[in-house]
């Protein structure tokens, strides 16, 4: 197969497999039981071909470019994958597959009838299309795609609390989404283009600074706002406590990755240097939302909400990387997005199982876990212990290079501020551990305690298991991944004219 | 059954006036303002009306089809309006293939573009109804 269709296909097969699955899925939405089949074996696919993408990228070296129906960029709509934004997807559908397999613990549901695997399958295109846009113009849509696919999951099938919680995400995300559209009109307005790489290009030449930059800001409080980020975050803890397991898990390990990735292809492509207190504003937007987040998560008691907060310190911790905005600061925040996914998503499954198990959400209704599921202790354990960045954890190594970076930097703050975080994230994390495992269990449970059935038991723990061991070998064997990590920062910066040449330079030969 | 019979009454002709002027956009789309998506509103607009006086079991035996199907049937004619060019070995992939339909005396000139369309019209009409017709009350 000639290289310039090798890469086609894998750039085209994210986007078609889960297109696939939705379709089939719509189609077969009297057959529970065969949309499940197919969302296996969609989630699978795509793994494996996110992996070949992966591997793509990694052996060309650089950032892998296709043409979408033959029209030359900047004029057609072009796929870009370079290291990050394949990783991603890689690690997106791994998250697919675990909740793919999650999913299998419990009988045939109502919700799978009303349109469930069609909307998971609707999100995994938009967040992979995201991930894959070389244009901004698309990269708006695919938040669309996945703004349509998010609310129905929240809403389908659940009762006033989901339509509650669904309304309120629709709303605060659709001005969210409203003002990134501006932010992409007046940018076109300024250029004359859409295209990422030509954006690069001509923003520099763009006269008048002020506008270029008032339209940066536009897009940070666009994508801040996906990304939850101080102060647009209020959406976030209002809609994710009412989720199911399976779609808390998946809204947690992407959606807000989706706004913190246009954060750094936008502002590390188009935007670097166009303010010199643009790292200012950064830095402060990245401080307040670990510090709000992770103080949120301290104020709750209910696993589910406390998750919650959590997603938003962790975000904090990753828009460090684009305020310090080195090469290492990069690499840390590549490193910090990447086991986070992994985290986010082990930590909302396994508060689905200790629900299961224990009968509640609530901590003070929980109890006694330890002695009754010691497994689903450990597995909550590794994840909640990489969340607070302890070693040998994956998140260790994330945030020693994120720390180290903003001392270089002589970001002094913000170095201290990712250390206190951390703490404060340990601290809430500790509390659902001594809660809901280590106390004896309440005199009024909720429920008669639940005995998992041994195959309930392997499809709850089983995924939130491999994503454990992943989390815990990413942290002991941790030089592979630093090296892809450093790689992935020195494409975003140094690299930035491999990334032009692949989607401007190819453009004439097709 | 509800409404009232001029309710009932209008709404039969409201959705064949709508379906009929969906289609005519649809394909009107084709050189001029229109398309599938906005033929795919309207027609699901009709619809609604006649869910409104008529109650929703009455309104999916009319359709014969679930809304859920129509949405994953336009899914697909879309999908394979853009994969079927590469994977025939004609062209590569969302490149648009045109062609002209003779019947007869007429040649009637279509394209991929018609199918993808198509694929647009039923899959917005379909998510339309799938939202808004479990509202509808019986």
């Amino acid at each position: 197969m000639p290289a310039a269709a090798e890469a086609d296909l894998l750039l085209v097969l994210p986007l078609a497999l889960p297109l696939l699955a939705c379709a089939l899925g719509a189609v077969l939405w009297r057959f529970p039981m065969a949309q499940r089949g197919l969302t296996l074996a969609a989630a699978f696919a795509l793994l494996v071909a996110a992996i070949a993408l992966l591997a793509h990228v990694a052996a060309r070296g650089g950032p892998v470019a296709s043409q979408m129906g033959g029209w030359p960029a900047p004029f057609g709509i072009t796929l870009v994958a370079d290291l990050l934004s394949a990783a991603l997807v890689a690690a997106a559908a791994l998250v697919y597959a675990a909740v793919a397999v999650y999913g299998c613990a419990d009988g045939p549901t109502e919700r799978e009838e009303q349109l469930y695997h069609p909307l998971l399958s609707g999100l995994m295109l938009g967040v992979c299309g995201a991930f894959l846009a070389g244009d901004v113009f698309n990269l708006y849509v695919w938040f669309e795609v996945m703004l349509i696919a998010s609310f129905g999951l929240l809403a389908v099938g659940g009762g006033r609390a989901q339509l509650d919680a669904g309304v309120k995400y629709l709303a605060l995300n659709m001005v969210a989404t409203t003002v990134l559209l501006f932010a992409v009109a007046l940018l076109y307005g300024m250029t004359g283009t859409l295209n990422m790489a030509d954006l690069a290009r001509r923003v520099p030449e763009v006269e008048n600074r002020g506008a270029v930059a008032a339209v940066a800001l536009l897009f940070l409080g666009a994508f801040g706002m996906k990304a939850a980020a101080f102060p647009l975050f209020y959406w976030l803890p209002a809609s994710y406590h009412t989720a199911t397991p399976q779609v808390g898990a998946v809204f947690a390990a992407l959606l807000t990755k989706v706004g913190v990735y246009g954060v750094f292809r936008l502002f590390t492509l188009v935007f670097a240097g166009t303010a010199e207190w643009m790292p200012w504003v950064l830095g402060a937007v990245a401080v307040a939302t670990m510090i709000t987040g992770t103080l949120g998560a301290v104020a709750h008691w209910d696993v589910r909400r406390i998750l919650a907060f959590n997603v938003i310190g962790s975000v904090g911790v990753m828009l460090v990387g684009a305020a310090v905005a080195t090469p290492l600061a990069i690499a840390g925040a590549v490193f910090y997005v990447l086991q986070d996914v992994l985290v986010k998503a082990n930590l909302f499954l396994v508060a689905g199982a200790i629900r299961r198990a224990g009968g509640s959400y609530a901590l003070a209704r929980l109890g006694g876990l330890w002695r009754r599921e010691p497994l689903l202790g450990l597995l909550f354990l590794l994840p909640a212990l990489s969340l607070a960045g302890l070693p040998p954890l994956a998140g260790f190594w994330g945030k020693v290079l994120l720390v180290r970076s903003g001392l270089e930097a002589e970001a002094y703050v913000i170095a201290v501020a990712v250390l206190v975080a951390g703490l404060v994230a340990l601290y809430s994390m500790l509390r659902i551990w001594t809660e809901a495992f280590w106390k004896e269990a309440p005199e009024e449970a909720p429920l008669a305690p639940h005995r998992m059935g041994a195959a309930e038991r392997w499809l709850m723990l089983g995924p939130a298991a491999v994503l454990a061991l992943l989390t815990l070998s990413l942290g002991l064997w941790a030089e592979p991944l630093l090296a892809f990590a450093l790689a992935a920062g020195e494409q975003l910066t140094a690299g930035r004219e491999a990334y032009l040449n692949a989607v401007l330079g190819g453009a004439a030969a097709p | 059954m509800t409404g009232s019979l001029i309710l009932r009454t209008s709404a039969r002709l409201l959705l064949v006036t709508c379906v009929l002027l969906s289609v005519f956009i649809l394909v009107r789309g084709h050189n001029e303002p229109g398309g599938g998506f906005i033929g795919g509103l309207i027609g699901a607009l009709g619809v609604i009306v006649y869910a409104l006086a008529h109650g929703r079991a009455r309104t999916l035996r009319m359709l014969r089809a679930d809304p859920k199907s129509m949405l994953g049937v336009g899914l697909l004619l879309a999908l394979a309006s853009g994969a079927l060019p590469p994977l025939l070995g004609i062209s590569p992939l969302l490149t648009h293939q045109w062609g002209d339909l003779v019947l007869g005396p007429v040649a009637l000139p279509l394209g991929t573009t018609l199918l993808f369309d198509i694929g647009v019209y039923l899959t917005v009409a379909g998510f339309a109804l799938a939202v808004v017709l479990p509202f509808a009350e019986e």
